[in-house]
């Protein structure tokens, strides 16, 4: 296995099936927190050190305990279960020994438990990676780099999406179209933009 | 009369797409045709009602402190009832669906619900309210999934509506669904705005 393929899938899950913008996911957070730059990246952040995680704990799962014993259907209960059990872990190791990065992003932790894109790169990662139960070569690094890329994919879309908004509260949107549905239509151009990366020939 | 209510406020002052905005990402995923949208609506309904049930048995026994991670288990089990029974009954909608199945279990929607209302109210209410939602996910669903089946592949439920039509491909895609639901909600808030304006 060479690096090429790993750096492929860098690229496409940032850009060409961009979590949010081609694949749907983590839409609630897209809109409901995207208002202002600082907190959009410092939510950006947590998503993706949360997809970081959940891939490696999600893969150790599957591989260690699911696949062998043929659990495969307890995927959906213990994934949640795990995701949300490691999130509040997190949140309190951060709030006592990193006062600091707990101010950058911490807050919005508690948010990202019920977040489509931590559970959706999870069921992903199995659904790519494992061929009726076993794992094809390389599958721990390729899931970690997938929930990377999530996350990076994530965090560049609220950045963009973040600076536009900031900007269009000088503008005059028409009063029923203000706020949540503009912000759909500037996704919609957005997404339209990313199209472009699916003709990439790679 | 006030129980009914329960049932039709999901339908519209409440409906949790259009007027609450809840559960977003299953709704844009699939809607690219109506099949895909009324399964999907049938699957959350389906979740909906079999957690609402089983959260508002358990009210009086779950403590405080634990009912989230309660609520998670009973949603993800029905999530997992509803997976299987399609892969076994309806295999080529459980292909299309793909992973927005398993995912019914982060949507807000359901877990909104439970906390929101189940949790708290008798069982008749309870499974008349999760109805209520489902249903109105539902049509939000369909009415989403028409617009862009019609506009973006010329057919409603895989019927070729006309030949002299060439549909923008770009409906199905990504970018259509935003635009779909952007300006739905609009219009919806138009109306809002302008019934309110008529009772002042």
């Amino acid at each position: 296995m060479d690096i090429s393929a790993y750096i492929l899938i860098l690229i496409s899950t940032i850009f060409i099936n961009n979590f949010i913008l081609a694949r749907f996911l983590g839409l609630c957070s897209f809109i409901g927190v995207s208002k202002n730059t600082v907190p959009a990246v410092s939510m950006g952040l947590a998503v993706t050190f949360v997809t970081t995680m959940a891939s490696i704990i999600t893969w150790l799962i599957y591989y260690l305990v699911l696949a062998p014993y043929h659990l495969e259907y307890l995927r959906t209960l213990s994934f949640i279960l795990v995701i949300a059990s490691f999130v509040q872990f997190a949140e309190i190791v951060i709030q006592k020994k990193f006062p600091g990065l707990y101010k950058i992003f911490g807050i919005y932790l508690a948010l990202i438990t019920a977040n489509c894109a931590v559970f959706g790169v999870a069921v992903l990662n199995t659904d790519t990676f494992f061929l009726n139960g076993v794992a094809v070569a390389g599958s721990f690094i390729k899931s970690v780099l997938q929930g990377l890329g999530a996350g990076l994919g994530f965090t560049l879309a609220m950045l963009l999406m973040s600076g536009i908004r900031e900007r269009l509260e000088y503008a005059e949107v028409p009063r029923s179209l203000k706020d949540v549905p503009i912000t759909f239509i500037i996704a919609s151009l957005m997404s339209m933009a990313f199209l472009g990366f699916s003709g990439f020939k790679i | 009369m006030k129980t009914l209510g329960e049932f039709i406020k999901g339908l519209w002052r409440e409906n949790p797409t259009f007027r609450l905005v809840l559960g977003l990402c299953p709704t844009l995923a699939v809607s690219t045709s109506v099949v895909n949208g009324i399964g999907m609506g049938i699957a959350a309904t389906f979740v909906l009602v079999g957690s609402s049930i089983f959260v508002s048995l358990t009210r009086g026994i779950v403590p405080e402190k634990v009912r989230i991670p309660c609520f998670i288990v009973i949603i993800a089990t029905f999530v997992t009832i509803i997976d299987l029974l399609m892969k076994a009954y309806a295999p080529v909608l459980s292909r299309s669906l793909g992973m927005f199945v398993p995912l019914i279990v982060v949507n807000c929607i359901v877990l909104g619900r439970a906390e929101a209302f189940s949790s708290k109210e008798p069982l008749a209410r309870s499974i008349l309210d999760a109805l209520g939602m489902g249903i109105g996910f539902t049509w939000a669903l369909v009415l989403i999934s028409a617009i862009r089946e019609v506009l973006g592949n010329g057919t409603f439920l895989g019927k070729i509506l006309t030949a002299n039509f060439e549909p923008p491909l770009f409906m199905i895609l990504a970018p259509g669904a935003l635009l779909t639901i952007g300006l739905l909600i609009g219009i919806m808030n138009y109306f809002v705005m302008k019934s309110k304006a008529r009772v002042k």
